[in-house]
């Protein structure tokens, strides 16, 4: 038994030591930019061409939520210059004194970006962040398997479709359905109104499937399903694999979401962390980008580039009304602990 | 005995679903489409897209380093501390042993939130440094685990009829108490690799300044879609697992060959 | 007494967990019996536990602890014959088998459970080899059995790993001594295997059961987030609703729950170890 035992315990001391060597190589007085965005949320490449354009290396680094960044950001320890937040927890940041105002004088590329997603209510005045992708959300079905038309989000409650439906496993997206049965605001606070969608989603329960993360989209290609929430984004992948399935804004409205660029006050180079957001809004640099995330534009210049196909794809690019339609989730602040009450009693029915 | 065929048989089962799903992710590693679900036709494109991606190779070659250095230092210290607590008055063992269950036992966002705090607290820049430690001390309560039921079974009997032949405490220790509990400290060293190799919530909150493994690479992809580069990069490390251990397996065997 | 001389070696450790483990700890109950005040500052209170006794709040504990009682207990099932199998095995292999016990750990937990999603689903892996065989498919993925098919796979080496270790020892001389004084292989096993290898199954149950009560993973992924466990609640306070004080109390209480069952397996232990195995 000594010798193997030996031999691996041997292996398993000389392997740090063999990479600690290898990594005492390159140090330099470069200045580095931390950028801290989703997983698999930009185009690389687009990140060696910035570093060889300016000079300025990059720390690349990744989150999972809004809510794991949102800690790490708050509690320090670690510096970052550039992050890239969705809408409300950008509006929490703002609360909250953690982002640095942007002089968007200094961003050359601002022109470019469409002003319907600029002047919302987490930044009401532009002072903070620059959009980076948006989107909607609505329902994925699978048309062999839906015989009823799906024009509302009602469909969700029809017990024909019993163990057939998927829903998101986060409160604020599956509230966000209830609300928008019900016509009322995403972002309410009203307890009655709070009760009455959480009725709902009781009701609901029996019919759900499960409630998913992002395997909706193979669960849905793989046909395990018949319906499902799904964001504008992903429904464009999901079709490619499966020509059935069909993405739908419901007539009652729907979340605008956006993901945007903000500096942390606590950025040691926030010159650098402009140019890199101006960098980013390049029409030649955001289409690359775009093509790689498969995410619809919001860059103007970029959108006149792309061929008709794609800009009168409804998914992606729905027709006007519908942004009479849709509403962006803000910071609910404390009535998080009533919507994640209710969550924990529908999850524990 | 146990009778052979029937053993084997068992143990064979065990390893098919054991590898079941490694053959599975194996194979979507393959995926011509970017899904780790529906097969869409063979390519070799997302290891060719792997080489090019500036963060999965680094965070790999931080996941081993860290977990290899945080195993080796967890074993060391973790047999120092089993061999400590063995042998300490039966009520302070009995809190110590509590206290040495409480990272077991903490939910992973606790050990991984207070930890941070601890460190900003201590103004303690997070990154390798600070990875680095949580790993060791989310891992040396396993390793205590793993040896202190080898030295209950150790009889107390054994260091002092060593020593009444004039060994050294030292040199008995090294002597006859190592050897004695030395499968609790190879299967500790195991379990401290296997933990840091496949821990999240812990170190990303613990971890900065660049430093990621690949873990957070994996997890923060969940918004998206986990990308089959992942796959691919997850069967390289396995194949070199495996290469390695057919390696050490042959040069044991003729050794052993040798000496014979 | 001589013995006292490696007695050193615990003071190490105990620095090291009073810095790692209780410093920590103290800062995590300390969270537990203050509320934000009014400007917000920290107040002292016993609110966070009394919130705790709402039926919801039990119901979300006791359903993650049977979870984890049901996944410890199938481990144990599966785990002690193969630790047994293991140590019968010729030296040579007995490391290298271990070593493949372990190595489908080190592939990503998430991606695991991802293919497992493959294997269980409607369409799966699964159900195409029983159709090929005539039998008709199952609903596997978002059921109770595949929950338990994805905790037993993710602990089960964390069982066999000190159950081996303890079963080591128990050499084939003692094995064969008590054979030759003419006892059957089952009465070796319940008067020497079994008792000697006690240690050994408690290391294994704290292992695998501590860690199965706040996980939770996957029974999001494989369960289909059905039901909210004790790790949800306590990850949905640190992080959505960001109250860290009511996110202490509840792990307090994991952990004081867990500690007193775990006791209570301990006294087992001892009346073991101090009846000289006679329990059984």
């Amino acid at each position: 038994m000594k010798k193997p035992c030996t031999g691996i315990a041997v292996l398993i001391l000389f392997v740090p030591l063999v990479l600690l060597t290898l990594a005492g190589c390159s140090k330099e007085t470069q200045i580095v930019l931390n950028v801290y965005n989703w997983g698999d949320y930009i185009d690389e490449s687009i990140l060696d061409d910035f570093e060889k354009q300016s000079g300025i290396k990059i720390n690349y680094e990744t989150f999972a939520t809004n809510e794991d960044m949102y800690i790490k950001v708050k509690q320090g320890g670690t510096k970052y210059d550039v992050i890239v937040p969705s809408d409300y927890m950008i509006e929490k940041l703002i609360k909250e004194d953690l982002l640095a105002k942007i002089d968007v004088e200094k961003i050359q590329t601002y022109k470019y970006i469409d002003s319907r997603f600029l002047g919302l209510r987490f930044d009401p005045a532009n002072q903070y962040a620059v959009p980076y992708i948006w989107g909607t959300f609505g329902i994925l079905y699978n048309r062999t398997k839906v015989s009823d038309p799906v024009e509302s989000w009602d469909i969700l409650w029809n017990p024909k479709y019993a163990k057939q439906i998927l829903m998101m496993d986060s409160v604020r997206d599956s509230l966000a359905v209830a609300f928008l049965r019900l016509g009322y605001s995403l972002n309410t606070t009203d307890t009655a109104q709070l009760t009455e969608a959480a009725e709902l989603l009781i009701q609901q329960k029996p019919l759900v499937l499960a409630y998913v993360g992002d395997n909706y989209k193979d669960m849905m290609v793989q046909e395990e399903a018949a319906l499902s929430m799904c964001w504008s984004g992903d429904a464009v992948f999901v079709r490619e694999q499966n020509a059935d399935l069909e993405y739908v804004i419901p007539k009652e409205g729907t979340n605008l979401w956006l993901d945007c660029m903000v500096i942390p006050k606590s950025s040691e180079h926030q010159e650098e962390a402009l140019r890199f957001i101006d960098f980013m809004n390049q029409p030649e640099i955001a289409q690359r980008n775009i093509e790689y995330l498969g995410y619809a534009t919001l860059n103007t210049a970029v959108f006149d580039l792309l061929d008709t196909q794609t800009r009168e794809d409804p998914a992606l690019y729905p027709p006007g009304e519908v942004s009479s339609r849709w509403e962006v989730f803000a910071d609910i602040g404390d009535a998080n602990v009533a919507y994640n009450r209710i969550w924990t009693e529908i999850k524990s029915r | 005995m146990v009778k052979r065929p029937v053993s084997l048989i068992y143990l064979c089962l065990i390893f098919v679903f054991l590898y079941a799903p490694i053959a599975v992710l194996i194979v979507f590693s393959f995926n011509a489409t970017r899904s780790t679900y529906s097969w869409g036709g063979f390519s070799l494109e997302w290891y060719r897209a792997l080489f090019q991606d500036r963060q999965i190779m680094r965070a790999l070659y931080y996941t081993v380093l860290v977990a290899s250095l945080s195993a080796v230092i967890s074993a060391v210290a973790g047999t120092a501390a089993a061999v400590g607590i063995h042998r300490m008055k039966a009520r302070i063992r009995r809190i110590f042993l509590a206290l040495n269950n409480v990272p077991v036992l903490n939910p992973d966002i606790v050990t991984g939130i207070s930890l941070m705090a601890l460190f900003t607290a201590l103004h303690l820049r997070l990154g390798f440094g600070s990875l680095l430690l949580s790993h060791i001390t989310f891992s040396i309560p396993y390793v205590v685990l793993c040896i202190l039921p080898k030295l209950r079974q150790l009889p107390a009997e054994v260091t002092e009829a060593a020593m009444d032949l004039g060994a050294t405490p030292l040199y008995a220790f090294y002597r006859v108490v190592i050897p004695e509990i030395a499968p609790g400290i190879f299967t500790g060293l195991l379990i401290a690799f296997t933990l840091s190799i496949d821990d999240f919530v812990i170190s990303f909150f613990t971890t900065g300044s660049g430093v990621n493994n690949l873990s957070i690479v994996v997890y923060s992809m969940a918004r998206r879609g986990i990308n089959p580069k992942i796959n691919a990069v997850s069967t390289l490390l396995f194949a070199a697992v495996f290469i390695l251990l057919l390696i050490i397996n042959k040069r044991d065997a003729a050794a052993k060959q040798l000496e014979v | 007494m001589k013995r006292a001389d490696v007695n050193f070696l615990q003071y190490p450790y105990i620095l090291w967990a009073g810095l790692f483990i209780f410093i920590p700890l103290v800062i995590v109950l300390w969270y537990s019996f203050t509320v934000a005040g009014a400007d917000g500052d920290a107040v002292f209170s016993l609110e966070n536990y009394e919130r705790f006794l709402s039926p919801v709040y039990m119901q979300v504990l006791s359903r993650s602890a049977v979870l984890a009682v049901k996944s410890t207990f199938i481990c144990l099932l599966i785990g002690y014959p193969a630790a047994l199998i293991i140590t019968r095995l010729p030296r040579m292999w007995r490391n290298t088998i271990l070593l493949l016990l372990v190595i489908p750990m080190w592939i990503n937990f998430l991606l695991r459970t991802y293919a497992w999603m493959v294997l269980l689903g409607r369409r799966g892996v699964l159900n195409r080899i029983l159709e090929f065989f005539g039998l008709p498919g199952q609903e596997w993925l978002y059921t109770e059995t595949a929950v338990l098919i994805g905790m037993v796979y993710n602990f089960l080496p964390f069982m066999v790993l000190p159950l081996y270790s303890a079963l080591s020892r128990i050499g084939k001389e003692t094995i064969e001594a008590a054979e030759d004084l003419g006892a059957n292989r089952f009465v070796v096993f319940r008067r020497v295997v079994l008792p000697q290898s006690v240690p050994g199954v408690i290391a294994g149950i704290t292992m695998v059961f501590m860690p199965a009560v706040s996980a939770f993973v996957v029974s999001a992924l494989l369960g289909g987030g059905q039901y909210m466990l004790i790790g949800n609640l306590i990850e949905q306070q640190f992080l959505y609703v960001g109250d860290w004080h009511f996110g202490s109390s509840l792990s307090i209480i994991m952990m004081v729950v867990i500690l007193l069952t775990m006791a209570l397996v301990s006294l087992y232990d001892k009346g073991a170890s101090l009846e000289g195995g006679n329990l059984w």
